[in-house]
């Protein structure tokens, strides 16, 4: 039930409540309700027909540089820590 | 034909960096120490299944499936409530693919009713019913809705359309659950106090849910049970990343609440989706979720201010208690303390096209994952290879 899919805004209706999203050469209408300002391009993440977040590209990038950082260093290496967006009571 | 390339898919599905991940988990994972994780949502235990993530970790790595799966946790009692709706005379009743052969009692689905006459409809998008019931005005129009936080939203779009434009023939059939008040269940149910219970050494927190609720419900987790949590994505690289920082957590006694899955999930989610649900449903005192029992506070209810739309009150319907099938081991399994693999009936006699339990039903039960991608692996999960 909670499967969710990035897709790739490539039209939005007059009313702005709808979009038709693409996604590995399959188009899907879906409903805007949900999210706020959606551009042309803009990657939504798709959930029974409906949009329930943008995909944000800068925090895509920073995940995937991990992976490429990761890769040029050995597997010994200090694990990637997450300092920007920890957050919780029970820090030791 | 070239596959086409699928953005924001492809690249966290890589097979090399899933290589380097592995082997960086296995250099960090400390000599004789266990790392039990669990895995709440069924969407996490599927992609470790179909990705072989298992068998890519090292031996100390024991992934515990969780109950995130709303098709599974429902009671059997709401399943034959839906089959008793929907066998109501001038009724249509809608509801998304996998509810609909969920066995109830007697092992009857909503399948087995609409062989039987009564009109059930599948449906991709809550949207749809409204239009079934606006084409048909002389018939009642019944949305079983089910889901966790992921799905709440677009019901309640839903609910606020049919408000909107007074649809008398319209109604909602609400079973929308809540995942934190599950992952409290799981750590206070009297298994996990036991020695050898489902003891759990750190959480890999939902995706989607998250989007929606963002990350902030979690954090009693560190705080309270000091259990380090770390949102994951959905994909094979997200669920090793975050295994891996779960490690880290682990190893050096911190508890915190980190999120892997940053391109998706913010601290405060959805606040837009977060004000639709609120405006719309209203808590539970307490809801039956198959294997945990009944558990304060963790579904929700149409909101009074649409009270005229709830089925539940709008058709008195009287269900008698059932038990289980006799030998499923759905709920022993939701709570993590037993694998499909420990079910005699698991392949035989309950399969993905004969299910006897809901956990073989779903996209997203631990069972159905077992039998489509781990039935002829050689060697438990976790075990290692070498």
């Amino acid at each position: 039930m909670c499967l969710a899919i990035p897709a790739q805004v490539v039209a939005i209706d007059a009313t702005g409540s709808e979009a038709t999203v693409a996604v590995g050469g399959v188009q899907q209408q879906v409903s805007l309700a949900l999210i706020d300002e959606v551009a042309m391009g803009d990657y939504l993440l798709i959930h029974v027909g409906y949009a329930l977040n943008r995909i944000d590209p800068v925090a895509a990038e920073q995940t995937l540089a991990l992976f490429a950082q990761m890769a040029a260093l050995d597997s010994g290496a200090t694990p990637p820590t997450d300092s920007d967006h920890l957050t919780g009571e029970g820090a030791a | 034909m070239k596959p086409v390339a699928m953005r924001y898919i492809d690249e966290f599905r890589d097979l090399e960096r899933a290589q380097q991940l592995t082997a960086a988990i296995a250099a960090e994972v400390e000599p004789g120490r266990r790392y039990r994780l669990m895995e709440f949502c069924g969407g996490h235990t599927h992609a470790i299944f179909r990705y072989g993530l298992a068998d890519l970790l090292p031996a100390a790595i024991e992934l515990i499936h969780g109950p995130g799966c709303p098709v599974c946790v429902l009671p059997m009692a709401r399943i034959d409530h839906a089959i008793a709706l929907a066998e109501q005379p001038n009724t249509i009743l809608c509801s998304y693919g996998d509810m609909l052969r969920v066995p109830g009692s007697e092992r009857r689905s909503l399948l087995h009713a609409r062989a039987a006459g009564a009109d059930v409809r599948l449906i991709h998008r809550v949207d749809e019913t409204l239009q079934i019931a606006r084409d048909h005005p002389e018939r009642e129009v019944i949305l079983f809705a089910i889901g966790f936080e992921t799905t709440t939203p677009p019901t309640a779009v839903a609910l606020q359309r049919a408000a909107a434009e007074q649809l008398p023939n319209w109604s909602l059939f609400c079973n929308h659950l809540l995942t934190p008040a599950a992952i409290r269940a799981i750590l206070e149910a009297p298994e996990a106090q036991q020695p050898g219970g489902v003891a759990i050494d750190g959480i890999l927190g939902p995706s989607h849910v998250s989007t929606i609720i963002g990350s902030r419900p979690y954090e009693f987790l560190a705080a309270t049970y000091r259990l380090p949590v770390v949102i994951a994505g959905f994909e094979p690289l997200d669920i090793l990343l975050s295994i891996r920082q779960l490690v880290a957590q682990l190893n050096s006694g911190r508890a915190v609440v980190e999120n892997q899955y940053q391109r998706a999930v913010s601290r405060d989610g959805n606040r837009r989706a977060q004000q639709l649900m609120a405006d719309h449903f209203t808590l539970r005192d307490r809801f039956e979720w198959r294997g945990l029992g009944w558990l304060p506070q963790s579904a929700l209810a149409i909101h009074p201010n649409y009270q005229q739309f709830d089925a539940e009150q709008r058709f008195s319907i009287a269900v008698a208690r059932r038990d289980e099938v006799k030998g499923c081991e759905c709920p022993a399994i939701l709570r993590g303390v037993k694998k499909p693999t420990d079910c005699r009936l698991f392949g035989r006699g309950c399969t993905p096209d004969q299910p006897l339990g809901a956990c073989m039903v779903s996209a997203e039960g631990a069972c159905a994952a077992y039998w489509h991608y781990g039935r002829f692996r050689q060697r438990p999960v976790g075990e290692s290879v070498a």
